[in-house]
């Protein structure tokens, strides 16, 4: 059974477990399926800065923030204990256009040679990082959610919006991929 | 649904008294089941692989389906799931009638969209991976978690000046 579990998970198997989700919090309380909301209530608690879009009661949306320490728990415990001995397997395709610029790890989760302490202070690993980051934080709050929030519980309620969200998603990771990555790989 | 609406009296009886409670929003017992359903969440992330920055980079290059399988499998289910609960009027635990917000259109899905598409190609993550990326140990992502806290807290600095 161990064993089983150890496997990487099919996507039909991942993806229906992640669907439940949906339902499952409906049901335990309420709550709308989304995780970036939970950067706006760290913002709301720690530094709310007299700005309005932080002025909020965000102790009423505490359960956001046990879901996501909850999502920190669970992945130290599969990848502590449920880790597959034999590693993942990166698309041939995907490899050989990595290793055409400059990527050469593909042990981890990710590719250590941008990922890694030392790297922040060069300008690659700046920008995959620091400014990646940043859009991550910024643009899901501009688009009011990401996706979790957008591409799965408002496309599970069949939110227009939502579709329009997921779309653009879709369209910047693709430019970005296509476009700009083998630029500020090479740096 | 018989069984709901006989415990009914009791869970509202139960309900008055965490409301009067209700202070201590960060109580563990009233949080622990999201605490563990998100546990459990952290788990299938790891274990589909949704963490990889590789696996998002095999999605924009359109170089394997897992995550469009994986995506595309959980809308089907959410979809199902929301059909369901809305044609049989199912109540949550508590007995509360269940609500969906419902999404308004602005400009800041186009906008905003684009902008997080291009730190999903950079990070290679979601904000959910990126918690389930620091719990899988690669703490160097916490820089970036602290810069999407930064980078939501810019929104919120700028929010009344951008286009909406």
């Amino acid at each position: 059974m161990l064993e089983f579990i150890k496997q990487p998970w099919a996507w039909y198997v991942a993806g229906a477990l992640i669907g439940l989700t949906v339902p499952t919090l409906l049901i335990l309380g309420n709550k709308t399926f989304g995780i970036s909301s939970s950067l706006r209530h760290i913002c709301a608690a720690c530094f709310p800065s007299n700005i309005s879009y932080f002025k909020y009661n965000w102790k009423k949306e505490a359960w956001n923030l046990f879901f996501v320490a909850g999502v920190l728990i669970g992945a130290f415990i599969a990848s502590t204990f449920l880790k597959d001995p034999n590693g993942f397997v990166v698309a041939e395709k995907t490899k050989t256009a990595l290793q055409q610029n400059n990527v050469n790890d593909f042990a981890h989760i990710a590719p250590t040679d941008i990922f890694s302490w030392e790297s922040i202070l060069t300008l690659r690993g700046f920008i995959f990082i620091v400014v990646g980051g940043f859009l991550v934080g910024f643009g899901t709050r501009y688009a009011g959610g990401c996706t979790s929030g957008h591409s799965i519980m408002g496309l599970s309620n069949l939110q227009i919006p939502s579709l329009i969200a997921t779309i653009c998603f879709m369209a910047g990771g693709i430019f970005v991929t296509w476009f700009v990555l083998p630029l500020i790989l090479n740096f | 649904m018989a069984k709901n609406s006989s415990t009914q009296e009791v869970s509202d009886e139960f309900k008055s008294v965490t409301e009067t409670n209700s202070t201590n929003e960060f109580s563990l017992a009233k949080n622990l089941k999201f605490l563990l359903v998100g546990v459990f969440f952290g788990i299938v992330f790891v274990k589909a692989e949704i963490i990889s920055w590789f696996r998002i980079q095999e999605m924009f290059r359109f170089h394997s389906f897992h995550m469009y399988g994986v995506i595309g499998t959980a809308v089907v289910v959410g979809v199902i799931s929301v059909f369901i609960i809305k044609r049989f009027k199912i109540k949550t635990i508590s007995g509360d009638e269940i609500k969906i917000e419902p999404k308004t259109f602005n400009k800041g899905q186009i906008y905003g969209g684009l902008l997080f598409g291009f730190g999903w190609a950079l990070t290679g993550a979601c904000p959910g991976p990126l918690f389930a990326q620091i719990g899988s140990g690669l703490t160097v992502v916490i820089v970036t978690f602290l810069s999407a806290v930064f980078g939501t807290w810019m929104y919120g600095y700028l929010k009344d000046k951008l286009p909406h």
